[in-house]
């Protein structure tokens, strides 16, 4: 079903593998060339490989999609029905995962947090801890939502809290748009990286720096999310 | 591979399609008629289901379910604030609501069961083949119970479900074959007793749901009752007579709610009539389409909150959508469609009959999953997160609503004390943040073996199949080895009670047709009676003394039989009747022969 041309790295992986049926030796990525069963996608596969993409951030929606829904013809439990209880119970379980890998990857940042995962050796080491003045911000904001709360809305002191709080929710808004506008920023970055393919200490280097801060804005991104939350849920 | 039929199994009406060389068919009855009334009656002569029944409303109103979808995979709190309107005794049993009909228990399953066996003999009869395998749909706001509870009810009648599709997915199936649609469709399905909305994305045949929302316990049922209860409170009025306490009188206002609300669809005025007990003399009344209106409004409004839910929860706008579908007899009213319009800002679709087009589209999903139709495939959603309640009694989401299903989520399980030999899980549906606020699906014990505490790890999987069903399974991290899990459902039947009911279902089949026996044989004797009266009349003085005395007495035997209820013992006398009145059968045929030859030639009767 797969219209790509495997990468050679896939292949040298699948060349070790068999059908589960008929023993024979996998070449193909999801059905076995001479049974045509269909064969369990692997658990170590990531989920770029999953739906034929290169572990990029920069994703072009429209062939997410393609791939997506082409795989999806090849999988879902409906073209099952007919066939043996092996055969369904793969076809469920790799619908099912081919489901989560496109979920995962449709939003960006989801998908940059799932990358963060996988690349999750290089990250490991790095501590992530909120910016202190985004920190002693939200701890201010938090006060001024408690007293709005506290106290009466259509009071002069209600009215100007309201009018504070709606002021930094902007604020905030803005500020969590430019951090996602950062974060593309990173994918092209991290994606040129991967393309230019180097291992030398300076890649290396950037490397960890890109990991490094697409990190810190996701959790800074989280930070604000939840606040502005708060915000919208008391002040609408 | 064995036909699959596709059953729309409705609150009010329910209906079975196929697919007939690539165009999906709804299965008519005898009379022509499409529509099954989901209305099962517990007659003196047996069970009936459909028209027949929805006569039974009236006369036998404490023996005549109907709307039973309102009570699948539900407890008796859940339907508590309804009761008022049921005329039959509920009680619960395990988390299930039982029925109490003619001194005997059912399930809600139980009773769906003989709606879908009606469908089932329907399309026996038409397709002259044994019917077997089926996709039967559920409003896509169903959760876990009210699918599983539906999926019982095919067993129990001897149907395979192979899928529970959703229903307004469904009818987008049915549009999508016949108007190959591209691009962004709403399909609002305002039905008898429920409210969907599910907002999907049609690509080169794939059908992908974006969003759903909805209310389980939300339709034209509620619309009834409000014009009821301004009858019942007219009445109270004028009359001085509370109509409440008659049931009989109940059901007929409330069928004469109905009528008039769907009369006021296409009249500005409906004339309503009823007749009241014990002298009360007769109850009229003019509602107009806006005093209907405005009695209603507050319940079409609230199905707009879910659709600006699916909205936003797709990530589109309301000027996003390509265009928006019409499903469920409630559509047809003007207030909502004018609502639905003003709410999507263009005219919506009801090109396709909205009763319907949800079994036609279930008949496209049979012949996708029976391989006759390729280039469609639907991709729906799981319409509720699915999680596990943690510490603090907080849930803990593991599938969020509005997943592609199939879905999956691991999660991995450990020990807090040394030596603990089991973790209990209860899994809840729902998007409330406290567990208790949810609906509970399930609890388990997962078994642990002892070891100090944190060893152990156990990995539970919780998958969400096509049919929007939960699978739990769980493999102990350390020896790899797989774990069974005893699931005991919140609000659900056990494997053992469908198993049991499967079982009762036969028996009451078999009942069933002996009672059926038993009254063609009934109207067989008396038949045969009248015909040996008239010929005695006829022709007694044709034959011998001891000939009249062995027929009168076959005729007295036959008569006692006849009372008795057994079909075999009427048939046995019958057989003995017809043996004694032979020679006095032969006779009359001589007679007649002989003056019928009289003034003949040979010529003229050879």
């Amino acid at each position: 079903m797969n219209q790509q041309p495997p990468s050679s790295s896939r292949d040298v992986r699948m060349a070790r593998s068999m059908c589960w049926h008929c023993q024979s030796e996998l070449a193909g990525e999801y059905f076995c060339e001479r049974c045509v069963k269909v064969q369990p996608v692997s658990k170590d596969m990531d989920y770029f490989t999953c739906l034929g993409l290169p572990r990029r951030l920069t994703i072009d929606p429209s062939v997410l999609e393609a791939n997506y829904y082409e795989r999806s013809r090849a999988f879902h439990p409906d073209f099952y029905l007919n066939k043996s209880e092996a055969e369904q119970a793969i076809s469920l379980a790799n619908a099912a995962t081919l489901n989560t890998a496109y979920r995962t990857l449709k939003d960006p940042i989801q998908r940059a947090e799932y990358l963060l995962d996988l690349e999750a050796g290089a990250v490991k080491t790095i501590r992530t801890s909120p910016p202190a003045d985004l920190f002693e911000e939200i701890l201010e904001l938090q006060d001024t939502l408690d007293a709005y709360r506290a106290g009466s809305p259509s009071s002069e002191q209600g009215r100007q809290l309201l009018a504070r709080l709606q002021h930094e929710r902007e604020s905030l808004e803005r500020r969590q748009q430019e951090l996602e506008q950062e974060l593309l920023r990173l994918f092209g970055e991290w994606d040129t990286l991967q393309d230019r393919g180097q291992a030398d200490e300076q890649s290396r280097r950037e490397r960890d720096r890109l990991l490094k801060r697409m990190r810190e804005i996701l959790s800074n991104r989280t930070y604000i999310k939840n606040i502005v939350n708060d915000l919208v849920e008391s002040i609408g | 591979m064995a036909r699959i039929v596709g059953i729309d199994l409705g609150t009010t009406n329910s209906l079975i399609a196929y697919m007939d060389q690539g165009v999906p068919r709804v299965i008519p009855g005898p009379d022509g008629r499409t529509m099954v009334p989901s209305v099962v009656a517990m007659t003196d002569q047996g069970l009936v289901v459909g028209d027949e029944a929805k006569a039974h409303l009236i006369r036998n109103p404490g023996r005549t379910v109907y709307s039973i979808k309102r009570f699948m995979g539900k407890s008796l709190a859940d339907v508590q604030g309804e009761l008022a309107y049921f005329p039959y005794t509920l009680t619960e049993q395990g988390g299930v609501i039982r029925l109490q009909l003619n001194g005997k228990t059912y399930s809600p399953p139980q009773i769906s069961a003989m709606i879908l066996k009606e469908l089932k003999y329907r399309a026996e009869a038409y397709l002259r083949e044994e019917i077997t395998k089926a996709v039967i749909t559920v409003p896509a706001y169903f959760n876990d119970s009210q699918r599983q509870a539906t999926k019982d009810a095919g067993f129990i009648a001897g149907l395979e479900v192979l899928r529970i599709i959703n229903e307004p997915t469904a009818a987008s199936l049915a549009y999508g074959l016949q108007q190959k649609t591209q691009g962004i469709i709403a399909v609002y399905d305002f039905g008898g007793g429920t409210f969907d909305i599910s907002i999907l994305k049609l690509k080169n045949g794939i059908f992908e749901v974006l969003a759903t929302n909805g209310d389980t316990h939300l339709g034209g049922d509620d619309i009834d009752r409000r014009i009821a209860d301004l009858l019942l409170a007219d009445i109270r009025s004028s009359h001085n007579l509370d109509l409440a306490i008659y049931p009989d009188h109940l059901q007929a206002l409330r069928l004469e709610a109905e009528r008039a609300k769907i009369c006021l669809s296409d009249e500005m005025n409906a004339h309503l009539s009823l007749d009241l007990p014990n002298g009360h003399g007769r109850f009229t009344k003019v509602l107009t389409r806006d005093q209907l209106e405005s009695l209603v409004m507050d319940i079409v409004e609230r199905t707009l909150a879910p659709c600006r839910a699916a909205l936003k929860d797709a990530g589109l706008t309301a000027a996003q959508i390509d265009e928006v579908v019409l499903v469920g007899g409630s559509t047809r009213m003007p207030l909502v469609r004018r609502r639905v319009q003003e709410l999507f800002g263009k005219e919506p679709h009801c090109h396709l009959n909205p009763d319907e087009v949800v079994a036609l589209g279930a008949a496209v999903q049979a012949d996708i999953l029976s391989g006759g139709t390729t280039d469609m495939l639907l991709l729906d959603v799981t319409p509720l997160s699915l999680g596990i309640e943690t510490m603090g009694g907080v849930m803990s989401c593991l599938i969020p609503r509005n997943t592609t299903i199939p879905a999956s989520a691991k999660e991995l399980f450990t020990t807090y004390v040394d030596g603990q030999t089991g973790v209990d899980i209860h899994i809840l549906q729902g998007e409330r943040e406290l567990a208790k606020d949810n609906r509970s699906l399930a609890r388990f014990r997962l078994k642990v073996p002892p070891l100090p505490a944190g060893v152990p790890r156990i990995e539970v999987t919780f998958l969400i199949d096509a049919n929007g069903i939960l699978h739990v399974t769980a493999k102990d991290m350390r020896t790899g080895q797989q774990q069974s899990i005893e699931i005991k459902p919140s609000y659900g039947l056990s494997e053992a009670e469908v198993e049991r009911m499967i079982e009762e279902s036969f028996k009451f089949a078999r009942e069933d047709v002996a009672s059926r026996k038993l009254i063609e044989a009934r109207l067989d004797a008396g038949s045969l009676l009248s015909a040996t009266e008239k010929a005695l009349a006829q022709g007694g003085h044709l034959v011998p003394e001891e000939v009249l005395t062995a027929i009168r007495a076959a005729v007295a035997a036959l008569a006692k039989a006849k009372e008795g209820d057994s079909a075999q013992a009427i048939r046995a006398r019958m057989a003995d009747l017809e043996q004694a009145a032979k020679p006095l059968s032969v006779a009359l045929m001589e007679d007649s022969l002989k003056r019928g030859l009289e003034g003949k030639s040979l010529s003229d009767v050879t």
